[in-house]
């Protein structure tokens, strides 16, 4: 095939274009921000160079905050969600009758609007002068104290903002590993059972290790968009997520670029950066635990 | 040579096996939904698997020979029948308790683990009385190794092994723990020609040595011929035939297991019996003294033909392939079902063949007929 | 005859075993099914208990006897909810349209054309798909403000458009359409574009559809870009709508007249979920990512 210089780049120029400006730029700009100290957007302009933005990120109680949440949510909801999503999968894939109802019914969640069901999560957990909330009434009857887990304690609203989470990023968990627990040839199986092997080692020496590499991709994934947790809380806890207690560092990054505490987008970009060297060292942590147990 | 280790007791509850099956009988629902009905995979499956034998389960691809291996493993349940291991009914028995050995077609190793772990495998699932230590598994597994000569190749992965390889190591895994009956499903299929040869041999020593009752399944009838004790020829879940290799051979019940086995496959020719004569496209070919006038299959075994001058038998020359020893007449006749006919004869004799025409003489012992419509045997006595 | 009563006592366990197994695994996968479904259950429910009706009951009832549909009256009058529902489907629309365009012309050129530099745009590319939108975004929402296009459609959509990950995806699925196809086109005097239009997307329409149903998905359901960016009520997507519902619309107490309007702004999903079920969920299994 003879080459064609112009035609090539004239089919590349509109995704070229589209991504220069509005990410290879972007990434580029955000760096320089993070280092411009005292940039105001109004004038364009700023007083020096250095490491005071990321001082002052670092120093601000609502970033600690922020990154306290984060973590305890990443700590709980990725091991929880991806557990959760195995039970439930291998459920699924030993059952025969209504098994694509099941499978319709735990995927709806990834078609609904967040912030719209996070309303409704509200609306159960919440406890009002005019109504305890449903979930308040199932502790009542199990002889519990109400709680208000909205507007409550520290460890209720976590309580809800997690199991709100793990609700959300079931639907894909589960898809993806009841087709990766599909593509398992069900002629190990079948060797397995004719040489007498009960099921919780069929489960533990052949199933697992098979579908290992899609397990490790699950909660790699897992960590990085726990880490984006954002608007979750707001769907549960409204716009103000400081008040609350609630924010996250997404939360943070665009809190500071705008809203009521906005117009800082050197703070902004120093968080976001943060936020990145975090979820990078995970990530590559991750990889280097998988390339030790994953088989193949 | 036999060895006298613990193979030759293929089970601790002691000596033989026989494998009945009675009115065995499998159905699948339709897939296609519109035809309704069931499919009919085996059907009423009658007989008796002999201890300690070799037998091949024969025939075309969709006959049922497979089912009947996963129903002699407990994989299926049957619709209908029972299995008997020796005298007790296993036919509820759930394929985990049965105790049988299976290998696979495509060897369903476990792509995770070592050919050591893949063997040892099944022994770790032994549990109460029959729990062994880590050294025994270990000795037993090499044992296993040993017998399918694979023990140099103990630390690799499947992935690492040729697919001989592989069909041994699966051979061994079904072995080490000691099943009361082996099952092979296709176990050549995967190989190529030569490796095919020399595995059915190690299959035959094997099977010697250990004198497990063996049940292997495969499409190849020169494979099932070459090393069964027993072969049970099958087609669309019937039952055809059953016996010795060379007993089916020679005495073939109908028209299809007559055509089945042997290469090149027998010479099926339209014919006529007429006051006690044979007749092939007006030719009397043999006597069949008894036999009812009317249309009649007649089939040839390619070496059934003899060269003769003035033989009652003519067919117009194609050409002559030589392979040695013997050589193939590839010859026409218009009452011949396939395009040529083939015999097979002495290379001796080649220079008896000139012209355009060859006529040969009949060995009534390769010849048999059938019924033109039923296609059942006819039997009877032919005569040159 | 002890060799019989071990088999049949194996028999039994077996059959135990498997009932037990059933009855465990199914009142799980219940368990769950009714996890998910009900919060779908309560919305719809309270969407249709009248306003007072539910401010009466202190302990809240699972079912009620005279449904109302006002709530979703009330949905559509007091609050501009029609008006968040059209914003949100010419965003949607155009940006998905304008990305199909984008992504289909792009991944030819990586998987068809041959010309410089090609290998390394492509890495660059892929190395685009590691960064995390939380990184642009600052700059972009700097780059719409001082291009005055914040309260517009073309503020919203712009930085919405490109998708590596598509490209990438469609790119592979292109590449897997034989090059003797290519060569018979051409040998037929066809020109690129027209290879293009005529043979590989239809050939690759399905990961078309694929790409287009997820991109829809993930417009219909943004948020946080559209919350930057947009202050003006008259822009509001869905998202934002319901926040800003949820934070002073109704009076903040009408919760039958927000669970009318949160009905109302899943259903479309739900279906087009329901409709293309197969399609959604093989794609996202493919290409999707979320959680």
């Amino acid at each position: 095939m003879e080459k064609n210089n112009l035609k090539g780049w004239l089919y590349l120029i509109p995704a070229v274009l589209f991504l220069g400006v509005f990410m290879v730029y972007p990434l580029i700009d955000v760096f320089i921000y993070s280092f411009e100290e005292g940039y105001n957007s109004a004038s364009q302009t700023y007083f020096g160079v250095g490491m005071y933005n990321y001082e002052y990120v670092l120093h601000d109680p609502y970033f600690l905050q922020a990154v306290k949440n984060t973590f305890i949510l990443v700590i709980i909801t990725v091991p929880l969600s991806t557990g959760l999503a195995l039970l439930i999968s291998v459920g699924l894939s030993s059952i025969q009758k209504l098994r694509n109802l099941f499978q319709t019914v735990y995927f709806l969640p990834y078609v609904t609007n967040t912030l719209a069901v996070g309303l409704v999560f509200m609306i159960l957990f919440e406890k009002t002068p005019y109504t305890e909330g449903l979930v308040n009434l199932i502790i009542n009857w199990f002889g519990g104290e109400s709680v208000d887990f909205i507007t409550g304690p520290y460890w209720a609203k976590m309580f809800v903002l997690c199991f709100y989470t793990v609700w959300v990023v079931l639907p894909f968990k589960i898809l993806i590993l009841t087709s990766a627990l599909a593509s398992v040839k069900q002629e190990l199986y079948n060797a397995a059972r004719v040489d007498g092997t009960p099921k919780w080692r069929i489960f533990w020496r052949i199933t697992m290790p098979m579908i290992s590499p899609t397990v490790f991709y699950l909660v790699i994934t897992g960590f990085i968009g726990a880490f984006k947790a954002y608007s979750d809380a707001v769907a549960l806890f409204g716009t103000d997520l400081n008040a609350a207690e609630m924010n996250t560092i997404v939360g943070y990054v665009y809190d500071m670029l705008y809203g009521t505490g906005g117009g800082y987008p050197s703070f902004a970009s120093a968080a976001a950066i943060i936020l990145f060297a975090i979820v990078l060292t995970i990530t590559c942590i991750n990889l280097l635990i998988s390339k030790k147990h994953v088989h193949y | 040579m036999m060895k006298t280790n613990g193979w030759q007791r293929p089970h601790k509850k002691g000596s033989s096996m026989k494998v009945v099956l009675k009115h065995l009988t499998k159905k699948f629902p339709n897939r296609n939904k519109k035809a309704g009905g069931d499919v009919i995979a085996v059907n009423d499956f009658d007989f008796e698997i002999p201890d300690g034998k070799l037998i091949g389960l024969l025939g075309p691809s969709g006959c049922g020979k497979s089912t009947t291996l996963n129903l002699l493993c407990g994989l299926l349940k049957p619709t209908d029948g029972q299995i008997f291991f020796g005298e007790d009914d296993v036919t509820d028995l759930p394929a985990e308790n049965r105790g049988v050995g299976l290998v696979f077609q495509n060897y369903a190793l476990y792509p995770h683990l070592t050919v050591r772990q893949n063997i040892i495998f099944p022994l770790q699932n032994l549990r109460g009385k029959d729990k062994l230590s880590r050294e025994e598994m270990d000795a037993r597994a090499l044992e296993a190794a040993k017998l399918v000569q694979i023990d140099m190749l103990m630390d690799r992965k499947p992935s690492e092994l040729s697919g001989g390889q592989q069909q041994r190591v699966a051979i061994a895994r079904a072995l080490v723990k000691m099943p009361r009956l082996l099952l092979l499903d296709e176990p050549l299929s995967n190989l190529d020609a030569r490796l095919r040869l020399q595995t059915r041999e190690e299959l035959k020593r094997i099977q010697n040595e250990t004198r497990i009752t063996t049940v292997f399944v495969t499409h190849d009838q020169e494979e099932a011929m070459s090393i069964s004790d027993m072969i049970v020829v099958m087609k669309d879940g019937d039952l055809q035939q059953i016996g010795r290799p060379q007993q089916v051979y020679e005495d073939p019940v109908n028209l299809f297991v007559a055509k089945f086995l042997g290469t090149p496959p027998i010479n099926v020719f339209a014919g006529e019996v007429r006051g006690g004569g044979v007749y092939i496209g007006g030719e009397c070919v043999l006597g069949a003294a008894g036999v009812p006038d009317g249309p009649v299959t007649v089939t040839v075994r390619p070496e059934g033909f003899v060269l003769k001058d003035g033989g009652p038998f003519g067919c117009g020359l194609k050409n002559v392939e030589v392979m040695g020893r013997d050589i193939t007449v590839v010859c026409t006749n218009p009452c011949c079902e396939a395009p040529a006919v083939r015999a097979i004869i002495s290379a001796e004799n080649i220079a008896q063949i000139t012209g355009t025409q060859v006529r040969f003489a009949l060995k009534p012992a390769k010849v048999y007929l059938f019924d033109a419509a039923t296609q059942a045997r006819i039997r009877c006595e032919l005569t040159e | 005859m002890a060799e019989k009563n071990e088999y049949s006592r194996l028999e039994k366990a077996a059959r135990t075993r498997q009932s037990v197994q059933n009855a465990v695994v199914y009142t799980l996968l219940g368990f769950w099914a009714v996890m998910v479904l009900f919060p779908f259950y309560w919305m719809v429910l309270t969407s249709l208990k009248s306003y007072s009706a539910y401010n009466a009951e202190y302990i809240p009832k699972l079912f009620t006897l005279n449904p109302t549909l006002e709530n979703y009256a009330n949905a559509f009058t007091a609050v501009p909810l029609a008006d968040y529902f059209l914003n949100t489907l010419i965003f949607t629309v155009i940006t998905t349209a304008v990305m199909l365009a984008v992504t289909v012309l792009a991944a030819f050129a990586f998987a068809r054309l041959d010309f410089k530099g090609k290998d390394l745009v492509f890495t660059l590319f892929l190395a685009l798909m590691m960064i995390p939108n939380e990184l642009v975004v600052i700059t972009n929402f700097v780059t719409i403000t001082e291009l005055d296009l914040r309260n517009t459609f073309s503020g919203l959509i712009l930085p919405s458009v490109t998708s590596v990950f598509y490209i990438y995806l469609l790119k592979e699925n292109f590449a897997q359409v034989p090059d003797e196809l290519y060569y018979a086109a051409k040998v037929d005097g066809t020109s690129d574009w027209r290879y293009l239009m005529r043979v590989m997307v239809p050939i690759c329409k399905p990961t078309l559809v694929t790409i287009a149903i997820l991109k829809v998905i993930e417009c219909w359901n943004s948020y946080v870009w559209p919350r930057l960016i947009t202050d003006d009520e008259a822009y509001f997507l869905v998202s934002n709508g319901i926040q800003s519902i949820r934070e002073s619309g109704f009076g903040r107490e009408n919760i039958p007249a927000m669970m009318a309007a949160v009905v109302s702004i899943s259903v479309p999903l739900i279906v087009l979920f329901l409709v293309f079920r197969e399609k959604i969920m093989e794609g996202v299994s493919r290409g999707g990512t979320k959680g």
